[in-house]
């Protein structure tokens, strides 16, 4: 009894974190396709930037931890947003075929870039040294790293639901996810919207990735393998909301973890039976509005 | 848009002269023509969904996977015959088109997107953990395959497997360019462009796109099966969502929804990629990421876009 509790008390928090993860990266997604009705399935390129730009700053430039995430974070929000001026606003009136092979066309470029830039091998991220040892809570120790990802992502998540819930941006944002034509013409700028609320998805996604390149490794394959995850994440959360995929994320993110643990010569098939289930009971998703 | 008219023009016999001249002029080529031929059906079964049914799908390598893990496993258990693979594969695909069409079809956009993801995964899943029948990650090496029709045996050079593949994808296009210029076909096309008429001229939209569906499954699963039976060997890479892709960035480069562009762009694409992925597979990646972008901004049509453009112009010319 005692085993299968401590088991169980692994597996939550080690879904906990992995949740948390998926949450900073899709939440940004969930945002923009709410938004904007774009299907930007180079999403993960964002994440894998965050996290190669990470490493580079902490091996390359000798800077600490902390000052190079945030760094790595906000290099690719703005580069996002040239990208989000240049290109991709160009296609919001497209077909859903066309951003599709848009965005695919955009996941080779950036694995051929990072292939180029660090080889085809995984890299780790260097961890500072008072993230690698052990925290002791409640008479359980806990591995420090993953309990400095939960935390960390648990404030950005407030602030985050804070920025939305409590703004003008976020009333701005709220009213355009709802109704866009009102919104436009109501005076909002909606292209000025739509590129501050990517830049802002990406670099969360940037955080994710790099807060995240020591449980999902860095390789130059990450955007198409993780892909699947985080859209199921946006899928089941339902699009343009805030809370759905927060849920989805943890669901998604406990019973993976959960049935690698107790059941790992089935692998990851639960969650994606889970996942068309749930989409059949509800095709908008947990907290989705629109179809 | 559409496609060519139901009569046949005297191009239309183009590609299948050009792969007799193939035959003459490169027999090295033989194997890699084989493999442009699977292609072709793959990316035919894609232009029926995507380009006339409008179906986004990014899950369609679970049938072309599920045909050539059929095919390979009938040869080992029980049969090597080429012909009844092929079918038995057509039929495992088409019911599994049918069976997961019927529940995926009635979502529509990412949610459609989505679900075609996951069953693709969901059968990479099983194909990767039921070792018994699948082998597992190694796949099925050596699959026996006896001569076709008990006479053409599969030679090392190639060339029963180029005319073996070229005949079926004559078969196939002939009935998919009948069912594309049939009512079928003008009410798939017309549930792509407005499905809420459709439904008030009391069209069975549904029905369908559930038949297109799954005749396109059963398509793609003959081409895995092909590739089982050419290469004698059936992967985990069958499966895969990069195979998707890659079919898809195929049918835009030729053109989708126009029957053709399924003929033109796996052409192009793979014999590009076997000269310059051969170097450096970085800069093919990149070219092909580079080429979509493009493709997306400049010519939605793909190849034979730009082909209609260039006539149309040197026509105004002319008059």
């Amino acid at each position: 009894m005692e085993a299968f509790l401590s088991s169980l008390v692994s597996v939550a928090f080690h879904g906990l974190a992995y949740g948390m993860i998926l949450y900073a990266i899709s939440v940004g997604l969930s945002v923009t396709m709410g938004l904007m009705g774009f299907v930007n399935l180079a999403h993960g390129v964002f994440a894998m930037a965050g996290g190669y730009l990470m490493i580079t700053l902490m091996l390359a430039f000798g800077l600490p931890w902390l000052p190079a995430l945030l760094a790595s974070c906000l290099i690719v929000a703005v580069f996002s947003m040239l990208l989000e001026k240049a290109l991709y606003s160009r296609l919001y009136a497209a077909g859903e075929l066309e951003q599709v092979l848009f965005t695919i066309g955009l996941i080779f470029i950036a694995v051929a870039v990072a292939r180029l830039a660090y080889g085809p091998n995984p890299l780790a991220a260097p961890l500072p040294s008072y993230l690698k040892g052990q925290l002791s809570l409640g008479g359980r120790s806990f591995p420090a790293y993953r309990v400095a990802v939960i935390a960390t992502s648990a404030l950005l998540i407030a602030t985050l639901w804070i920025g939305l819930e409590r703004t003008r941006w976020g009333a701005m944002v709220r009213a355009a996810v709802d109704n866009r034509a009102m919104a436009q013409s109501v005076g909002i700028d909606t292209a000025r919207l739509f590129t501050l609320t990517f830049a802002l998805g990406s670099g969360l996604a940037a955080l994710g990735g790099a807060l995240g390149a020591d449980l999902m490794a860095m390789t130059p394959t990450y955007p198409f393998e993780q892909l699947v995850y985080f859209l199921i994440v946006v899928a089941i959360g339902g699009l343009g909301s805030l809370r759905g995929p927060f849920v989805g994320a943890l669901l998604i993110g406990i019973g993976d973890t959960a049935c690698k643990y107790w059941v790992p010569e089935l692998g990851a098939f639960f969650v994606y039976v889970a996942t068309i289930a749930l989409l059949l009971w509800k095709p908008a998703g947990l907290f989705g509005r629109h179809v | 848009m559409y496609s060519a008219p139901a009569r046949l023009r005297p191009l239309e016999a183009l590609p299948w002269l050009l792969a007799i001249a193939v035959y003459f002029a490169a027999p090295s080529y033989l194997p890699l023509g084989a493999y442009v031929f699977i292609m072709i059906l793959f990316t035919l079964s894609l232009d029926l969904v995507v380009g006339y049914g409008g179906i986004v799908t990014l899950g369609h390598s679970a049938y072309f996977g599920f045909g050539a893990y059929t095919a390979g496993i009938l040869a080992v258990r029980l049969n090597g015959d080429p012909l009844l693979g092929l079918a038995a594969a057509a039929l495992a695909a088409g019911l599994l088109g049918l069976a997961t069409g019927a529940v995926i079809l009635r979502t529509r956009a990412l949610t459609l997107l989505m679900l075609t993801l996951a069953i693709t995964s969901i059968v990479l899943e099983i194909a990767s953990s039921a070792t018994a029948l699948t082998n597992g990650s190694d796949g099925l090496h050596s699959v026996p395959v006896d001569p076709v029709l008990g006479r053409f045996a599969f030679d090392l050079f190639g060339t029963t497997a180029y005319f073996y593949c070229l005949a079926v994808v004559l078969a196939c296009w002939t009935l998919v360019r009948s069912l594309v210029n049939s009512p079928f076909g003008a009410a798939l096309v017309g549930s792509r462009e407005n499905d809420a008429r459709m439904h008030a001229i009391g069209a069975p939209v549904y029905a369908r796109r559930l038949q297109a569906y799954s005749i396109s499954c059963a398509l793609a699963g003959m081409a895995g099966a092909l590739l089982t039976q050419t290469t004698q060997f059936a992967g985990l890479s069958t499966l895969g969502f990069e195979l998707s892709g890659e079919g898809l960035v195929m049918l835009v480069l030729g053109g989708v929804g126009r029957l053709y562009g399924a003929f033109v762009g796996p052409t192009v694409y793979i014999v590009a990629r076997d000269y310059l992925a051969r170097q450096t597979p970085e800069y093919w990646y990149m070219g092909i990421g580079v080429l979509l972008v493009l493709i997306v901004l400049f010519a939605r049509g793909g190849i034979l876009g730009l082909v209609d453009v260039l006539v149309n112009r040197l026509r105004a010319k002319r008059s």
